[in-house]
C-alpha cells in the first residue's frame, strides 16, 4: 500500500515496477478488446504467476475475460501440478489442460527421446493442437525479451502464420502503445505482456505484491542426482537412476520450472523471497542456463520459434 | 542490491535509443554498457568467448558487440536487421534500450524505437566526424518527439584521444541540435572498445574531459516533461459487473485525474464527473500519465472502446481533416487517394490520404515535391478521415497525436504518423456547449427534438400539412420551425439549380440544417419534394434512430397536376421547366415511411392530428 500512497502524491507512477505493471495491464486489456477468443497460457512458473496476477488486476472487479490453458507434458514436477490446480480453484478461473494424446500414446518422454523431440512433440505440437482445437485467436504468454537473444527482437503482439509458424520478416512495427491485433484468415497472435520485464523485476514484483509461487523456487533439501552437468531432482521413480549415479539430499532450488528431467536445480540457501532477490543480484549466470533445451543446438530458440514454440 | 519499490528513492525507468551504424561501434557501446552494469552473466560471457572466436572482430578480446546481435541470419551477415530491446539496471534506474540498426532500414526501425524512447544516444565515429546519417538520426529522433540527446563521440582511441577532434565535432553538432529543438544535448567523448568514459570517473586517457561519464549521466538525466498537460485517457475496455458496476479501463495518456474532476467523453461530447479510480489494491485519490486505471463516472453515459475521456476544461481538438507527418514503413509505396485504417489511441477510423504535400529529405530537412512515398521515406500529408476524431498535436501528447496506418486486408502496419495540426476546424467547435446536453434542452423545452420530413410531388399538399402541424404543435407549447423548399431556395440554396447534382446538394444542406435545429431541441418540419430515396436515406442517417420521421404525402400525379397551385406543371408540360419531378424526372416513393398520408382521404387537420399521435408514440411529445 505504500506504493499506492507514493503514486498518489506524485500523481504518476514513480518506480520502474509501477511502469512495467501499467504497461502489462495495458497489453492485457488490448488483448481482451481486440480478440474474439483469447487464452492465457499458464505454465505454472513465476512468470505465469505474475501474468495471472496482472490479469486479475487488469479487469478488476471483473475476472479476466479469458480462460487459462496449461499444455502439460506429463513430466512436470508434482508440486507444479498441485499448485496449478489450487490457484485455479482459489481464483475461480477456468483452467484447460491439454496433453498431446499422440505423444502420450507413443510414450514420448525426455529420458528416451531426448529434450529436443520431447519438447517438440509434447510442448510445441501439444500447444498447436490445443490452440487449434479451441480456435483461440490469441495466446498470451509470459516470455520475456531478456531471456534469450532471439527473444530480444520479439514483438509484444507476435503474428503467427496459419500453422503457427513465426516469420521474422512478417513481424509488424510496434509504436507507442499501439498494438495491432488485425489478422488475415487463419493467422493467430501470440502476446507477451512481460516483454520488458527482467528476471529480477519479476522477483521484486512477486515480493512487492505478495504473489504465491510454486515452493520449488525456494531452497530446501531435495533428493538430486547429477546428470549431464545438470542437478536433476528425483521427483518420481520414472527418472531411472543409473548404477554410477548417486541420489543425494542437497539444499537446492529452481530458477526456472519445466519438465523435471530437463530442468536443473541450483545449489542455494535462498529460502525466502528476500534471499532469492539478493542471490540474483549477485548471480553470475543467466536464468535459462538450467534449461537443457536451449543448449541442444546453437541458435536453437530461433529454430523452435519458427516451428511454433513460444 | 536493495531496491526500494516505492517512495522518493524508488528506482526509476529510462527508455533510450541508440542510433548509429555497426561501424560506429554501436553494438560495442551497448555491450560495454551491459558489461559495466554487470548485466552479463558468466554463462553468457562463456558463450560470448566461443562466439567471438567464430564470428568476432576483436582478436583475442571478447567481442562485446556479439552480445547484442540476435537472429542467426544477421549474426552471419554481421548486421542487425531489426529493433532489439536490451535491459539493464543500476540501483537508481532500470534501462530499456531500443537498439536499432543504422543501415538501409534505419528510418522505419529507428522511428519504432524512438516512439517510446525518452532519450537518444547519437553515436559518431571520431575519425569520420559528422556524417549524413548523424543528421538523419537526429532528425528522426526530433520528428518522433525525443527531447534529450547524448552525442557519444566514439573511437576516441583511434584519434589519439585528441581533445580538438572532440571539440570540433561538438561544435559542428550544436547548430543542428538547436534547429531541432532538443531540450538537452550532452556530448561525451568515449571509447566503447576500451571502456573509456562509459562508467565511473572520467578516463585517465582523456584528462582534458572532466564532465560526466555516460552511465552516470543516463542514471540522472531529468526527463520529466516541462508540463504534465491536460487529462487524456483513451478507453480500452469497458468493465461491467452485475448489478451496476461499469468502469472504463485505460492507460492515462496525459495529465492527471482525481474523483470529482469534470471530464468530457469524445466524440459524443457528453460531460460528466469522475466517480472513482478503481484498482485491485483499493481506490486511488489521484492518478497520472502512464498509469493503467479503471474510472467510473458520476453519470450514466454511453461509453465504448475507442472513446476518449478528456479534461472538460482543456478538451482536445476535434477535426476530420489533418496535417500529419508520415514515416512510410511498407514495401508497397504510399499513393495519395488510397484508403486505410487509422488507429490513434484505441479508436480506428477509415482514412484517405487526400494529398501528399511533400517528401522531407531526412538528411537536410528540406521539403521536396513527391508523388509517392517509398519505404523509409518521410512526408507531410493531408488526411481525410471518415469522421472527426479527438486528437492533440503530437508535440503536446504522443499518445493522442501519434497514429499508425493499417492495411484493411492484410492488417499490416503501413506507416507511423504524427498529427501536426487540424486543417478544417469547423467541427472543432462541435464539443463546445455540449456541457448543456440534449437532456437539458429537452427539460427546458418540455419535449424532445425531432425532424418531420414531408416528401411528395409538387402540389401534393406538403406545405399545407406542414403549416397545420406547425400550428397544432405551437398550440401544445412546442418549439418548432418549418424548413420549406421554396423558402430555402431563396436564401441558403439560391446558388443551386435543378440538375441532379444540385438536387442532391440541396437535400444535403437542408438535412444538415435540420440536424442542427434538432440538436438545438426544436421540432423541425421539413417540406421538400426530395424525390430520391438515396437522398432521403442520407438525411435519415444524420439523425439518431427515432428522431427522424419520414412522411409520404401521397397524392396522385393527376391530382397534383389538376391542382397545380403555382402553375408549374403547365410550364413543365410546355417544356419551359426542365427536370421537373413527375414530368421529366422520376419520383421515387418511400418504401417504409413512418407515415403515409393520402390527401384525397384525409383533411389537413386530420393529417396533423395523426402526426401528433405519431410524435407522442415516439416519445417526442410528453
Amino acid at each position: 500500500m505504500s506504493t499506492r500512497r507514493a503514486m498518489a502524491e506524485d500523481s504518476a507512477p514513480v518506480s520502474d515496477l509501477d511502469l512495467l505493471e501499467a504497461e502489462s495491464i495495458h497489453i492485457l486489456r488490448e488483448v481482451a478488446a481486440q480478440f474474439a477468443n483469447p487464452v492465457l497460457l499458464y505454465s505454472i512458473g513465476k512468470d505465469s504467476s505474475v501474468l495471472l496476477h496482472l490479469a486479475m488486476k487488469a479487469f478488476y472487479p471483473a475476472p479476466p475475460p479469458f480462460p487459462l490453458l496449461h499444455v502439460d507434458t506429463g513430466w512436470k514436477f508434482r508440486e507444479m501440478i498441485a499448485f496449478r490446480d489450487r490457484r485455479a480453484r482459489e481464483l475461480g478461473l477456468r483452467l484447460l489442460v491439454h496433453i498431446n494424446p499422440e505423444g502420450l500414446a507413443r510414450g514420448i518422454n525426455p529420458l528416451d527421446h531426448g529434450s529436443a523431440l520431447h519438447t517438440d512433440i509434447m510442448k510445441t505440437q501439444g500447444l498447436r493442437q490445443a490452440l487449434d482445437a479451441h480456435r483461440f485467436d490469441a495466446a498470451i504468454g509470459g516470455a520475456r525479451r531478456d531471456e534469450e537473444a532471439v527473444r530480444a527482437k520479439e514483438r509484444v503482439f507476435s503474428l503467427r502464420a496459419p500453422g503457427h509458424g513465426w516469420e521474422p520478416r512478417r513481424q509488424r512495427p510496434e509504436l507507442w502503445r499501439l498494438y495491432n491485433g488485425r489478422m488475415a484468415q487463419g493467422e493467430t497472435m501470440r502476446v507477451f505482456p512481460l516483454s520488458n520485464w527482467t528476471e529480477l523485476d519479476v522477483w521484486r514484483y512477486i515480493a512487492r505484491e505478495g504473489i504465491p509461487v510454486v515452493p520449488l523456487y525456494f531452497a530446501r533439501p531435495r533428493p538430486v542426482v547429477e546428470r549431464n552437468g545438470l542437478l536433476l531432482m528425483v521427483d518420481d521413480d520414472r527418472l531411472r537412476i543409473g548404477p554410477e549415479e548417486i541420489v543425494r539430499e542437497r539444499m537446492v532450488r529452481f530458477r526456472t520450472l519445466g519438465c523435471y528431467p530437463l530442468t536443473g536445480a541450483i545449489v542455494s540457501e535462498a529460502a525466502t523471497l528476500e534471499a532469492i532477490i539478493a542471490e540474483m543480484a549477485e548471480s553470475r549466470s543467466s536464468e535459462r542456463q538450467g534449461r537443457a533445451i536451449d543448449h541442444d543446438q546453437s541458435g536453437s530458440m530461433e529454430k523452435k520459434k519458427r516451428e511454433g514454440y513460444f | 542490491m536493495a531496491l526500494p519499490d516505492s517512495g522518493p528513492s524508488a528506482r526509476g525507468l529510462l527508455r533510450f535509443l541508440t542510433c548509429g551504424s555497426v561501424d560506429d561501434g554501436k553494438s560495442s557501446l551497448i555491450g560495454r554498457l551491459l558489461f559495466e552494469a554487470r548485466a552479463i552473466m558468466d554463462d553468457q560471457m562463456a558463450k560470448l568467448d566461443r562466439d567471438s572466436r567464430k564470428h568476432g572482430t576483436t582478436g583475442a578480446a571478447p567481442d562485446l558487440a556479439l552480445l547484442v546481435d540476435g537472429l542467426q541470419a544477421e549474426r552471419e551477415q554481421g548486421i542487425t536487421i531489426d529493433v532489439a530491446y536490451r535491459f539493464f539496471g543500476t540501483p537508481r534506474r532500470k534501462f530499456i534500450v531500443a537498439d536499432t540498426p543504422g543501415h538501409e532500414q534505419y528510418t522505419r526501425n529507428m522511428a519504432t524505437g524512438a516512439s517510446t524512447a525518452d532519450l537518444a544516444i547519437i553515436l559518431v565515429d571520431a575519425r569520420k566526424r559528422l556524417l549524413p546519417q548523424t543528421f538523419r538520426h537526429s532528425r528522426i529522433a526530433a520528428l518522433l518527439g525525443i527531447r534529450h540527446v547524448v552525442l557519444a563521440v566514439n573511437k576516441m582511441d583511434l584519434v589519439g584521444y585528441d581533445q580538438a577532434v572532440f571539440e570540433a565535432i561538438r561544435a559542428a553538432y550544436a547548430p543542428l541540435a538547436q534547429g531541432l529543438g532538443f531540450r538537452s544535448v550532452e556530448s561525451i567523448p568515449v571509447s566503447a572498445l576500451n571502456g573509456c568514459n562509459i562508467a565511473g570517473a572520467p578516463a585517465s586517457t582523456m584528462p582534458w574531459y572532466q564532465g560526466v561519464t555516460l552511465l552516470p549521466y543516463l542514471e540522472t538525466v531529468d526527463i520529466t516533461p516541462a508540463a504534465p498537460g491536460p487529462f487524456r485517457m483513451p478507453v480500452q475496455h469497458v468493465i461491467r459487473v452485475a448489478p451496476d458496476f461499469r468502469g472504463y479501463a485505460g492507460t492515462i495518456a496525459g495529465g492527471t485525474v482525481a474523483p470529482g474532476d469534470s471530464v468530457v467523453v469524445l466524440p459524443s461530447g457528453r460531460a460528466s464527473r469522475v466517480g472513482r479510480i478503481v484498482t485491485m489494491a483499493g481506490d486511488l485519490p489521484r492518478a497520472g500519465a502512464g498509469q493503467a486505471v479503471t474510472l467510473t463516472l458520476a453519470d450514466d453515459v454511453d461509453i465504448a472502446r475507442g472513446d476518449l475521456l478528456a479534461s472538460a476544461e482543456s478538451p482536445p481538438e476535434f477535426a476530420d481533416q489533418l496535417a500529419a507527418d508520415l514515416v512510410w514503413m511498407a514495401e508497397t509505396p504510399l499513393l495519395p487517394g488510397r484508403r486505410y485504417l487509422l488507429r490513434v489511441g484505441t479508436s480506428e477510423t477509415g482514412v484517405a490520404i487526400t494529398a501528399l504535400k511533400h517528401e522531407i529529405d531526412i538528411a537536410t530537412g528540406e521539403p521536396r515535391a513527391a508523388r509517392a512515398l517509398a519505404m523509409n521515406a518521410i512526408g507531410r500529408v493531408t488526411l481525410g478521415l471518415d469522421r472527426a476524431i479527438p486528437f492533440d498535436p503530437y508535440e503536446s501528447c504522443r499518445e493522442t497525436g501519434g497514429f499508425i496506418l493499417i492495411d484493411r486486408e492484410s492488417g499490416d502496419v503501413l506507416a507511423a504518423g504524427m498529427i501536426r495540426h487540424a486543417l478544417r476546424r469547423a467541427s472543432n467547435i462541435a464539443w463546445q456547449g455540449f456541457s448543456v446536453d440534449r437532456a437539458a434542452r429537452a427539460r427546458l423545452k418540455g419535449h424532445q427534438g425531432a425532424a418531420i420530413w414531408f416528401t411528395g410531388l409538387s402540389g401534393s399538399g406538403k406545405s399545407t400539412l406542414a403549416d397545420r402541424l406547425d400550428r397544432a404543435l405551437v398550440r401544445e407549447g412546442c418549439h418548432t420551425y418549418v424548413l420549406d423548399g421554396d423558402n430555402i431556395r431563396h436564401g441558403l440554396n439560391r446558388d443551386l439549380g435543378f440538375t441532379e447534382a444540385d438536387r442532391v446538394e440541396n437535400i444535403r444542406r437542408v438535412a444538415e440544417v435540420a440536424r442542427l435545429f434538432v440538436d438545438a431541441g426544436l421540432i423541425v418540419i421539413v417540406s421538400f419534394i426530395s424525390p430520391f430515396r438515396a437522398d432521403r436515406a442520407m438525411a435519415r442517417s444524420l439523425f439518431e434512430p427515432g428522431r427522424f420521421f419520414e412522411v409520404f404525402v401521397d397524392t396522385p400525379l393527376e391530382e397534383c397536376e389538376r391542382r397545380d397551385p403555382k402553375g408549374l406543371y403547365a410550364k413543365a408540360r410546355a417544356g419551359k421547366l426542365p427536370n421537373f419531378t413527375g414530368i421529366d424526372q422520376p419520383y421515387e416513393p418511400p418504401e417504409t415511411p413512418e407515415l403515409r398520408i393520402m390527401t384525397g382521404e384525409l383533411s389537413p387537420e386530420a393529417g396533423a392530428e395523426r402526426l401528433l399521435g405519431l410524435l407522442r408514440g415516439g416519445g417526442i411529445l410528453p
